[in-house]
């Protein structure tokens, strides 16, 4: 597998106001990997990843120091379009958000706003991105039923077709089966696992076991710090830090 | 839906299994060169042993990621569990081979004591019980793991056969030849214990399999 990096951040200060929301965190994120951010609410991990698609800069009043690269690119840089950055940088929501539009059409939408006419093209597209996000034999008979007709766990896969619809090469997951029953979660968990063979993926998560269970790499924050970074498997089976020990034991947290 | 989670469980399913290869290996080169007391062959079982050890520790680590990584549930934590059990029974069977082949030193460059009669027998049944234990292991076959454990009291007659044999006819009768009748009996309970080694992973097949537990309680085979 690739070892690359596709992101890093490096001394990545946040604030929110005055609040100082995230403190010098230097992480990097490897290429077709999933890396997963845990750690108790208020912690940072939805603040930071929403720093990866520049998220950050639709709330006011905050400020950024240091840097978010890609590709060795700074995402921040006085020449990148932030809109062109959210393309590359996919994000699926904790609460899934079709459009109130049919399947089809969720995802044309991004193929047509990125200014792609043809249409034999768009439905090519529209078939391939169902088949990469598991959904094609649930949905290919009715296409064009409204997309809120689905259920939560397909809507969420909807989401994820969307996002690879435009080409993404980094797909956000942020507590991405909060909202969904055991066996919707386990068919997104496997679905992560097939798509970070393509992809580039970051998932924010509550839930301890999902990120043992679908991750590469794991992050452990606390109160706006990076406690702990390393292999999954290390992480939940001889952590460094006690910190990270007591929370992934439930001592605390 | 297929998971994931299968194809890991394969992986640790052929891992286990070469080392059971190797393990019925080391059994097999042990009483081979007990036949001809062929130190050089001895020699190779205790020097290919460490292999052995290493795999046991590969697969105990590999089924500690799998239980915290993947949270397995019924037939999947039973499978990673037994695995456990069964890796540390097969490295015991081996470091047996080894205490064979350890004998086989003590015996060589003299002449055997009598010829082998019962501890051929046992070495027969030793490695159809152990290969049986990993055929019933990789088919998940509780029947065939429930013959191997009907089989371990044959292995306990015959030991007692072979010490009754060397101490009365031999030791009892003169104490010089101890020097040769003993590597002969400690052979033989070797031998019954790798019987009983494999009969723990029968057992473990059979808790993995049925998820009952028959371990102490023989009455539930009848």
């Amino acid at each position: 597998m690739d070892n690359s990096i596709k992101m890093y951040a490096d001394e990545v200060n946040f604030f929110y106001g005055k609040t100082h929301a995230l403190k010098d965190i230097n992480l990097n994120i490897y290429k077709n990997h999933v890396t997963a951010i845990i750690g108790p609410s208020g912690c940072g991990k939805s603040t930071f990843i929403r720093l990866l698609n520049r998220m950050n800069e639709l709330v006011p009043n905050t400020s950024l120091l240091g840097g978010i690269y890609m590709d060795g690119m700074d995402i921040f840089g006085p020449s990148v379009d932030a809109v062109e950055i959210r393309r590359q940088v996919g994000m699926v929501f904790q609460k899934p958000n079709p459009f109130p539009k049919s399947i089809f059409d969720n995802i044309s939408y991004g193929l047509k706003v990125n200014g792609i006419k043809d249409r034999l093209f768009i439905e090519e597209k529209v078939e391939w991105s169902l088949k990469k996000a598991a959904l094609w034999p649930e949905v290919k008979d009715r296409l064009h039923d409204s997309a809120l007709r689905l259920s939560g766990g397909q809507q969420q896969r909807l989401c994820i077709a969307r996002s690879l619809a435009v080409e993404s090469e980094v797909i956000l997951f942020d507590e991405p089966c909060a909202s969904l029953d055991p066996i919707s979660t386990a068919k997104i968990e496997e679905l992560i696992t097939e798509l970070k063979k393509e992809y580039t993926i970051v998932i924010v998560t509550h839930n301890m076991q999902q990120a043992a269970r679908v991750s590469d790499y794991t992050a452990f924050f606390l109160m706006g710090e990076l406690i702990e970074f390393g292999k999954t498997q290390d992480i939940f089976t001889k952590p460094n830090d006690p910190k990270t020990e007591a929370y992934i034991t439930g001592r605390f947290g | 839906m297929e998971r994931h989670l299968d194809q890991e469980l394969e992986d640790l399913k052929k891992q286990l299994l070469k080392m059971g290869t190797l393990v019925e290996g080391a059994i097999f080169e042990s009483v081979e060169s007990l036949k001809e007391l062929n130190i050089e062959m001895a020699g190779k079982v205790i020097k290919e042993d460490r292999a052995i050890d290493e795999m046991e520790n590969a697969i105990d680590e590999r089924c500690l990621d799998l239980l915290a990584l993947r949270q397995p549930m019924a037939i999947d934590l039973r499978f990673i569990t037994m695995s456990m059990k069964i890796s540390t029974d097969l490295e015991r069977i081996a470091d047996l081979a080894v205490d064979i082949a350890q004998r086989v030193n003590d015996l060589a460059g003299k002449p055997l004591l009598k010829p082998l009669i019962d501890i051929p027998k046992l070495t027969n049944l030793a490695q159809q019980m152990t290969k049986d234990a990993l055929d019933a292991f990789v088919n998940k076959d509780a029947e065939l793991a429930g013959s191997v454990i009907l089989h371990d009291n044959q292995a306990d007659k015959l030991r007692n056969l072979v010490q009754k044999e060397l101490i009365e006819e031999y030791m009892g009768k003169d104490p010089s030849s101890a020097a040769r009748a003993v590597p002969l009996l400690l052979i033989a309970r070797h031998l019954e214990r790798i019987c009983d080694h494999a009969t723990n992973i029968a057992e473990d097949v059979i808790y993995m399999v049925n998820a009952e537990v028959v371990k102490h309680h023989p009455e539930k085979l009848q």
